[in-house]
């Protein structure tokens, strides 16, 4: 058999979504941010909420999110995301609003904006990578990298005399009662990204049935900042991250 | 709601002018001397009437920040605050100027710097005409002087930020916002239809239907590009320049001496007149309204008959900077102002006037 015999329309089992645009990404090879990114782009296509969802990028790695997916995006200041999605599914209630965080934006300079959308409920949906570290400006401590992960300004590994402890901040967003479910998921596996899909679905449904807020952390690697290779992040991320950070719903109300 | 003639607040009028010319979301945070300002909008509870909803954030960089999201999906946005937390604000005024979107911002001014004082203040001129975040922009600084133009300035400030989508700051001082005089509160402007936002902001954020995607973002990589927005945004501001200067002037053909001062304290120096008139001193004032386009052009013609300007401010000597740009040194200009929240009594702006001015003259 050719294979032009098999490139046929009837034989397709998979393709990308329409939503993703060809823009060449500016991730590094081995990134969970394409990833998460063509969940997104999935999702909105085949909810056909495309035209309804306006997403709001933060400041960090996925800053450019919006040259990649096809909808309606502002990009915010550094961890103002929140505020910025307030604002946007109050005065658009009709909207599926949703940010997409790192943890830097989302749980450091962001942490209160975080805090209080989540604790007014506002319905929007937070997208939340954590990969433990400030990818963009080169591999700087996150609020949270783990204790002992060596990073650019912790060249020695963390230390909690010095910088304190790794903050679980979804966690923190679960014992609020606007929050109506919290999850962490991953997408190092086929298995975790269709765990990881279903859950960013339930998150959007949840920001159009008006039911709270939903926060969606996906436990990443950034195989560039920790200095390993994709495979090496993998593991490492399984056998380090997952314990401080571990899978599963916190919420889901 | 019909045209209304009530007795209130600078800072409640700005309440109401907001309901009353369609504002689509307010959002806020507490902080004297404005606070009535949230407080009016809460219980008159617009969001049961017009459908307009009004936010109590969790901090003025909060606030600003939902200004921004409003803003970007084209709808009537407002925030106010007071100086301390208008420099809070700062960074997100810059975005929202280098995305050039229309939005509304209102700073009753208190004493600085630092915590300072909760009294009445002028101090943040140079924070508002002369850009207090980051970058090349401008904002179109209004200053009202009654509780009249707390009202009207509201919609004016909203016509022009749309028209020119570039940010419209009222900058109003504590005595403005405090003080009780009669006002004419307009009648209801419908607020804006979904259809017509699409319509009057093709670039906002409605939801991708039937047409390309938008993007609102500050972020350029791109030298050369960042370079041409840079340009843009001056074209704008060039226009505003040409287009959109205000300014009243009271009795400065028939004066030896001219008075310079905005808001409160232009009504304290139309008392000076009347009492220097009584002495046989013909005073002449000019009170720019716009303070960003500042009125250089009507100064300098009005400076070519006098004797002398006294710039009378409430801060250490902000506006004079831009007064003395208007004259090109051709006349003598001083300034008098009282810090700290103190506000002068006619008698002593007069006094000032005969030191700094007339018998330096002699």
């Amino acid at each position: 058999m050719e294979i032009n015999d098999i490139i046929k329309p009837e034989n397709c089992v998979y393709k990308k979504p329409t939503l993703l645009n060809d823009t060449n990404m500016h991730y590094c090879p081995g990134c969970s941010h394409g990833v998460v990114h063509k969940l997104i782009a999935e999702i909105l296509e085949e909810k056909g909420w495309g035209d309804k969802a306006i997403g709001v990028s933060p400041v960090g790695c996925a800053v450019f999110a919006y040259k990649y997916v096809d909808i309606d995006w502002v990009e915010a200041a550094h961890g103002r995301a929140p505020a910025l999605a307030t604002a946007i599914k109050r005065l658009q209630p009709d909207k599926l609003v949703f940010t997409y965080q790192g943890d830097g934006d989302l749980a450091a300079i962001g942490t209160g904006e975080t805090i209080h959308a989540a604790n007014r409920g506002e319905n929007i949906a937070i997208i939340f990578i954590n990969n433990a570290i400030y990818g963009m400006t080169g591999g700087q401590m996150a609020p949270t990298t783990l204790l002992g992960m060596k990073t650019a300004t912790t060249p020695y590994g963390r230390r909690v005399d010095l910088n304190g402890y790794p903050l679980a901040i979804s966690e923190l967003v679960a014992h609020l009662d606007g929050s109506c479910y919290v999850t962490r998921q991953s997408v190092h596996t086929p298995a975790a990204v269709r765990k990881a899909k279903a859950a960013i679905i339930h998150a959007f449904e949840n920001s159009m049935a008006g039911k709270g807020t939903s926060l969606v952390e996906i436990v990443s690697t950034c195989n560039a900042g920790w200095k390993m290779t994709p495979a090496q992040a993998n593991d490492w991320m399984v056998e380090h991250m997952f314990k401080k950070y571990p899978i599963g719903d916190l919420k889901n109300e | 709601m019909k045209e209304e003639v009530r007795l209130m607040k600078g800072n409640e009028a700005l309440a109401h002018a907001m309901i009353r010319y369609g504002a689509d979301g307010y959002f806020g945070y507490p902080i004297t001397p404005q606070s009535e300002v949230l407080e009016t909008l809460e219980a008159e509870m617009p969001w049961e009437s017009t459908g307009m909803v009004v936010v109590q954030a969790e901090s003025e960089l909060a606030s600003i920040n939902m200004v921004y999201g409003g803003a970007a999906c084209g709808k009537a946005v407002v925030t106010s605050s007071s100086s301390p937390g208008i420099s809070l604000m700062q960074e997100g005024i810059s975005y929202l100027a280098a995305s050039e979107l229309p939005a509304l911002i209102v700073n009753v001014m208190r004493g600085g710097p630092g915590l300072g004082t909760i009294h009445p203040s002028q101090a943040d001129y140079f924070q508002a005409v002369k850009g207090g975040g980051h970058g090349d922009y401008r904002l179109i600084t209004l200053a009202p002087s009654s509780v009249q133009e707390m009202c009207d300035f509201v919609g004016l400030a909203w016509d022009l930020s749309f028209k020119y989508r570039t940010v419209a700051m009222i900058l109003a001082d504590g005595i403005v916002g405090q003080m009780m005089e009669k006002v004419v509160l307009p009648p209801q402007r419908p607020r804006r239809t979904d259809e017509e936002i699409r319509k009057q902001c093709p670039w906002a954020l409605t939801g991708a239907k039937g047409r390309k995607p938008n993007v609102i973002s500050s972020l350029e990589l791109d030298t050369a590009q960042m370079e041409r927005n840079n340009e843009r945004f001056q074209r704008t501001y060039r226009e505003i320049e040409k287009n959109e200067v205000r300014v009243e002037m009271l009795d400065v053909d028939d004066c030896d001496y001219l008075l310079v001062a905005f808001g409160s304290m232009a009504r304290i120096c139309q008392k000076v007149m009347e009492n220097a008139r009584e002495e046989g001193l013909k005073l002449g004032l000019i009170r720019p309204i716009t303070l960003w386009p500042f009125p250089y052009e009507q100064i300098k013609n009005a400076a070519k008959k006098a004797k002398g300007i006294l710039v009378v401010e409430l801060d250490a000597g902000q506006m004079i900077e831009d007064v003395k740009l208007a004259v090109e040194c051709k006349v003598d200009v001083e300034h008098y102002g009282r810090l700290g929240g103190i506000v002068p009594n006619p008698d002593e702006v007069l006094d000032a006037l005969k030191e700094k001015v007339i018998n330096k003259k002699k």
